[in-house]
């Protein structure tokens, strides 16, 4: 006696029919947005940028914001280090190296309307060298003696000594154009000629560009509308940013150890590419007893690299011998020259006339990388007898106090940023205090050619006296650590110089 | 209690004068030189020079202190040396967030505390007093970031309920903002009321063995009646004091939950101006936590006289 009632289930399916309809539509409606292409990117970096300009101030931050996407230079850095025409379609170096004429691009304008020809880039290039100049890489500019504009399209360098390096360095963040008219407001409102307009700034949370509708590189133009670079200093924050969907990407993760938390996510993958950051721990050579060789090599042969970078960054890094790395021209491995040997530390640390060892102070930035070596180290000195405290040293505050500008510290650790810069070994004054004729005279030998086969031999000589010489041991260099959307095309793997280039990046369909 | 008012307003200035001197003589002893940090590493000794005379940083220590207080007095609290922009914008930007954030927390706080440490203590041995107990001691015991870093996981990565971090702005609307704060201010909130509980608990305790309370229970009032109607109310005195403190010390200290749900606060700018010695923004906002924490003391001993005619009479 089963009293079957239709009447109000059938209402009860019509309701759920109908329901489902509404939802499913709604679901749609909501999707629509997001499955039609995106064009938009959240992009994660560790530290916010002070000021916008490049050309100001040094923190790498601002020209991974900038550098490419805003402002452009003569000359560029492609993905794989090599030097590309930009704002310069050519240029011809006289055969005394003493005279570059440029040709530039026509039909430029910045972002503001202005129009960018001979007379502007005569004007960045004369801010970044002029008396009042603030550029960072000011050093760049020094043989420029004067600057020629015979026409709107042709800019004359005139140098007082051969600068072979002159054209990499042109493609340097430090060295991109500036307008004469917006120049002194781009370190809050940059306006410069890239694929992407500065659109706002809110400061402690995210910098937002938009697309440059007149881009005036048709072949390089942005894929994406708008891009947003959040800044997250926590690295617990950036990966539940990242695995929340909160951002799409984060080219430069800063926690090896969490990488392997993104295993497994179906939305992620992750990325181990090639950097500069060369990791070095560098001595004052000038005093004792490190100003002693056979310390210095001593220490080193201490060093089991392998064991620093499993235990400073997490196994994942490069060893190095000298202050190169593998995706530098002219790269050579050097890291068998003082190869790991406990028993030969010994023998030269006794030859040297420390047969019980010695103490000394490590000034160990707050970066985690430095610690976290420092302490490896410490153990490996020990083997040899040698005993290493460890002070922690506020960077960048405290660090360029003691270490840059007193010189105040027996040893040091810290990662160099900037792509080919093993000439801050001729630099005088320059933290290490060392002091090497034949070095410098390699330095200034490489100027001299603006031939990369001269430059690069040349180069492979100065890694040998830096590694047999070592100044500072050299250590390990840091990958770069991506986490970024499956979906998401043509960011840079590897970091030739310190970048996030988005004019090639797209979503895929 | 006019005199008292003006005697305590005019302290109030002479303590924010010291007090800026204080931190301009600390500022001054602080190794590292902003514009050293600006340029970094490759910077030539002229290039520092010409950047630190553009920031006026050449000019005598007495002299860049008067100019100081002079913007100051004047309004005008000066431009940041590493983000070129006024600082009393970013300070307000940043009030925005950490504002709203410290009040959601300290209401959170004194929701979750007032009741479990009154009744902890009208209760004093029982269940609900051992878990009260049990609830402060962890809750004081727990790092808030901690706490923050708990929440993240399972209300944003496993349950994807909300967002991880980052501040959407007000003018995203109501929702999406205090969605992103919420979850800060539990954190935030979590050891504050472990505080808080014990004080009521403790100020309630005091309290009861008065002889007015002894008066309330002989008269025949009822508990309860007793409890919220005679011994809450001047038990108040520490639990407010204890409120006030809190609500500085959450505007400031909320750096490390600002860190972990990168909340654009108060507490992160004045931790990121202290990494590149930017000097002017480190004044101003010293300055203004220094002016808070007076202006709190301040008001709670307002709060005093009106809650204690007793000391509205000795006033």
């Amino acid at each position: 006696m089963i009293k079957l009632s239709f009447a109000p289930s059938a209402r009860f399916a019509r309701r759920l029919s109908l329901s489902a309809a509404l939802s499913a539509s709604l679901v749609m409606m909501a999707m629509t947005p997001a499955e039609a292409a995106k064009t938009t990117l959240n992009l994660g970096m560790s530290v916010e940028p002070t000021g916008l300009d490049p050309t100001i101030a040094a923190p790498v931050a601002i020209g991974q914001v900038t550098w490419q996407n805003v402002f452009e230079g003569l000359v560029t850095i492609d993905q794989a280090g090599k030097i590309q025409p930009q704002l310069a379609k050519s240029w011809e170096i006289s055969p005394d190296g003493l005279t570059y004429t440029f040709k530039l691009q026509t039909g430029v304008k910045f972002h503001d309307g202005e129009v960018f020809d001979a007379a502007s880039a005569k004007f960045s290039l004369d801010r970044a060298r002029g008396a009042d100049s603030v550029n960072p890489q000011k050093r760049f500019f020094a043989s420029i003696a004067s600057i020629d504009t015979p026409d709107a399209e042709t800019l004359v360098l005139h140098l007082s000594a051969p600068t072979g390096s002159l054209i990499y360095w042109l493609g340097w963040p430090a060295s991109v154009m500036v307008a004469p008219k917006t120049a002194a407001d781009d370190k809050t409102t940059p306006i410069g000629t890239g694929p992407f307009k500065f659109a706002s700034w809110a400061k402690g949370d995210k910098v937002e560009l938009a697309r440059n509708a007149d881009y005036w590189n048709k072949g390089a133009a942005a894929k994406l509308d708008k891009v947003t670079f959040r800044f997250i200093a926590d690295p617990q924050a950036q990966a539940a940013a990242l695995k929340s969907g909160d951002l799409d990407a984060f080219p430069e993760f800063a926690a090896p150890e969490l990488m392997s938390s993104f295993d497994g996510d179906a939305r992620l993958v992750t990325r181990i590419g090639n950097t500069e950051l060369k990791v070095v721990a560098g001595m004052n050579t000038a005093k004792k007893p490190f100003d002693d060789k056979r310390v210095r090599q001593a220490l080193m042969m201490a060093i089991d690299r392998k064991t620093v970078i499993d235990g400073a960054w997490s196994g994942l890094g490069t060893p190095i011998g000298s202050h190169y790395t593998p995706n530098d021209p002219g790269y050579q491995d050097m890291t068998n020259v003082l190869p790991y040997d406990v028993e030969k530390a010994k023998a030269l640390l006794a030859e040297a006339g420390y047969p019980n060892g010695f103490i000394f102070t490590i000034k160990s930035p707050q970066m985690a990388y430095a610690p976290r070596s420092a302490q490896v180290m410490q153990a490996m000195f020990a083997e040899i007898g040698v005993t290493m405290n460890i002070e922690p040293t506020e960077f960048p505050a405290k660090w360029v106090q003691d270490v840059m500008k007193d010189r105040n510290f027996d040893m040091t650790i810290v990662a160099h940023a900037e792509p080919l810069d093993i000439d801050i070994y001729a630099r005088d004054p320059y933290y290490f205090n060392y002091k090497n004729p034949a070095f410098n005279a390699l330095m200034k030998k490489a100027q001299e050619t603006a031939d990369p086969a001269a430059q690069n031999a040349i180069y492979g000589e100065a890694q040998k006296i830096l590694a047999e010489d070592v100044p500072a041991l050299y250590l390990f260099v840091m990958p770069k650590l991506g986490v970024w959307d499956k979906k998401l095309k043509g960011l840079w793997e590897n970091e030739p110089i310190p970048s996030n280039v988005l004019s090639g990046v797209s979503w895929d369909e | 209690m006019i005199p008292l008012l003006a005697r305590r307003f005019a302290g109030l200035i002479v303590t924010l004068v010291v007090v800026s001197l204080l931190i301009f003589a600390v500022m001054d002893l602080l190794p590292g030189d902003p514009a050293s940090i600006m340029l970094g590493t490759s910077a030539t000794p002229e290039t520092l020079a010409a950047l630190r005379h553009s920031l006026g940083l050449d000019q005598p220590l007495l002299m860049r202190y008067g100019q100081w207080l002079a913007g100051v007095l004047s309004g005008d609290l000066g431009n940041s040396l590493t983000y070129g922009v006024p600082v009393a914008g970013l300070i307000v930007e940043r009030l925005v967030v950490t504002l709203p954030l410290a009040l959601m927390a300290i209401v959170l706080s004194v929701a979750i505390a007032l009741p479990l440490g009154v009744l902890a203590a009208s209760r004093r041995g029982g269940v609900f007093d051992v878990i009260a107990t049990l609830f402060s001691q962890i809750s004081i015991a727990v790092p808030a970031f901690w706490v923050a870093l708990l929440l993240i996981i399972l209300f944003s990565t496993m349950l994807g309920l909300m967002p991880a971090g980052g501040f959407p702005g007000w003018s995203a609307g109501l929702k999406p903002a205090l969605q992103a704060l919420i979850m800060p201010a539990v954190a935030l909130a979590m050891p504050q009321a472990g505080v808080l509980t014990r004080v009521a608990r403790s100020a309630v305790l005091d309290t009861m063995h008065e002889d007015f309370a002894r008066t309330a229970v002989a008269k025949g009032l009822s508990r309860s009646a007793v409890l919220w109607r005679h011994i809450v109310p001047n038990a108040l005195i520490p639990i407010l004091t204890m409120i006030g403190l809190q609500f500085t010390f959450l505007v400031a200290g909320a750096v490390l939950v600002e860190n972990v749900f990168n909340l654009p606060g108060l507490g992160r700018l004045a931790l990121q101006a202290l990494s590149q010695r930017d000097i002017i923004v480190m004044q101003d906002v010293v300055l203004f936590f220094a002016g808070l924490v007076i202006v709190m003391n301040f008001i709670v001993d307002l709060s005093y006289l009106a809650i204690d005619p007793r000391m509205r009479k000795a006033a």
